[in-house]
């Protein structure tokens, strides 16, 4: 069960960083641990298990994200890999960490907010913003623009 | 879960399955033609929720058959008899605003019946269900607010939507008439009796009709047969020489 150093095997915190420096491949400023879609990682016997869960169910970036977690850890030595999905609790927005939130914004994406819409312009911090499209580039993002500085900008969309 | 008949549930997961299936390829349909380009893109997520949610339903569906067929080859290669999707989901799009008043129709009935599969005695069905019913939220939120935006738009604009409505609305009874199958998957507490779901469906659709000063046509006749497979519409099988043309042309392609 669990990591197993008297196995020479890598422990399950080390699996984490590791995972921690994996690009999502649609937005790469952020982490698939910064999304919160790596939901457990664990030992079966000298199995290395990890479970992640899908954002939306039609993400095209799913099956790229499952090759991106097998390249990095087999790149760090894991030979005996499992990826488990797991659809229930099914994926919040909630889970995407804090500093997840500030990279996306940094990056010129509104982070979600429970509101359900932005509560700045990620390019000028003006509140002046309305909304263009409940839809945008990538299934998790909206259309939003800024009447100030007049920029259009992504949202996160909070589900 | 124990008694649950495996051609039962079957059927009922593909009932699932095939209306988001069918539904996804006719809104896909209007990927590059939308009025406007927000329109456009807004269109194709929906597709791709509706196809990722397909996935789930016919690659769990395929799990309970067991007899080595994938969700792909269920996907691509049954023909129309095979099918059971609401008659509603598979026929030509029309305009735009007959496109999202169709959306409107399915996405309450989906906005209703997903959380009642949240609590399904069957884990698979309550997990997809928790997945869907989020996307399908979303769905509604908006399929809502357009019907209401063109219903009391311009004169137009409401005249499209009124002519929209009438054409659809007999195709709506099919949602709610039960058959042996919801028999089966009521008792087995695997999913409501759909004809327990159409109080709160007409309340849903009456409030945003009202709002979008539409009138809902005074008449119960329904159009059936695609839940069942009986009696599909023609459209389907010219849907499905689009939908299965590659898979047909070159048997065994893969990506």
């Amino acid at each position: 069960m669990s990591a197993g150093r008297e196995t020479g095997l890598p422990d399950v915190a080390q699996v984490w960083t590791w995972l921690h420096a994996v690009p999502d491949p649609e937005i790469p400023v952020i982490s698939l641990t910064d999304l919160g879609i790596i939901r457990d990682v664990d030992y079966e016997g000298d199995t290395l298990i990890v479970t992640v869960t899908p954002t939306y169910s039609g993400c095209p970036a799913t099956s790229i994200i499952n090759l991106d977690i097998e390249t990095a850890l087999r790149g760090h030595g894991i030979e005996k890999l499992e990826l488990r999905r797991k659809l229930s609790p099914a994926w919040t927005t909630d889970w995407m960490t804090q500093s997840g939130r500030d990279k996306l914004e940094a990056y010129g994406i509104a982070p979600p907010q429970p509101a359900g819409g932005p509560d700045k312009c990620p390019h000028c911090g003006s509140q002046l913003v309305e909304k263009m499209s409940q839809f945008g580039s990538t299934p998790c993002k909206a259309q939003w623009r800024c009447t100030a500085c007049l920029e259009p900008f992504d949202y996160f969309k909070c589900i | 879960m124990a008694n649950v008949d495996k051609e039962m549930l079957t059927q009922f997961l593909l009932r699932m399955g095939d209306n988001t299936l069918i539904l996804g390829h006719r809104v896909s349909e209007w990927c590059g033609h939308a009025p406007v380009l927000e329109e456009d893109i807004a269109l194709a997520n929906t597709a791709l929720d509706l196809i990722g949610q397909t996935q789930l339903w016919l690659g769990y569906a395929v799990e309970v058959m067991d007899d080595g067929k994938t969700a792909d080859d269920i996907a691509f290669l049954r023909d129309a008899w095979d099918f059971r999707n609401l008659l509603l989901l598979e026929l030509p799009n029309g305009d735009f605003g007959q496109t999202l008043m169709r959306q409107f129709l399915f996405d309450a009935y989906q906005s209703i019946l997903l959380p009642r599969l949240m609590k399904s005695s069957n884990q698979a069905v309550a997990e997809i269900a928790e997945k869907a019913s989020k996307e399908a939220a979303y769905h509604v939120e908006r399929s809502a607010e357009t019907v209401v935006g063109l219903g009391d738009g311009t004169e137009e604009s409401h005249k499209r939507m009124q002519a929209a409505l009438d054409r659809l609305w007999p195709y709506v009874g099919e949602m709610f008439v039960s058959d042996e199958v919801d028999a089966a998957m009521a008792a087995a507490g695997v999913a409501p009796d759909p004809a327990s779901l159409r109080a709160e469906y007409d309340a849903l659709i009456g409030k945003v009709f009202a709002e979008a000063t539409l009138t809902i046509p005074d008449s119960d006749f329904a159009h059936k047969g695609g839940r069942n497979g009986k009696t599909h519409t023609e459209h389907l099988g010219h849907l499905l020489t689009q939908m299965q043309w590659l898979q047909r042309a070159y048997p065994g392609a893969t990506w």
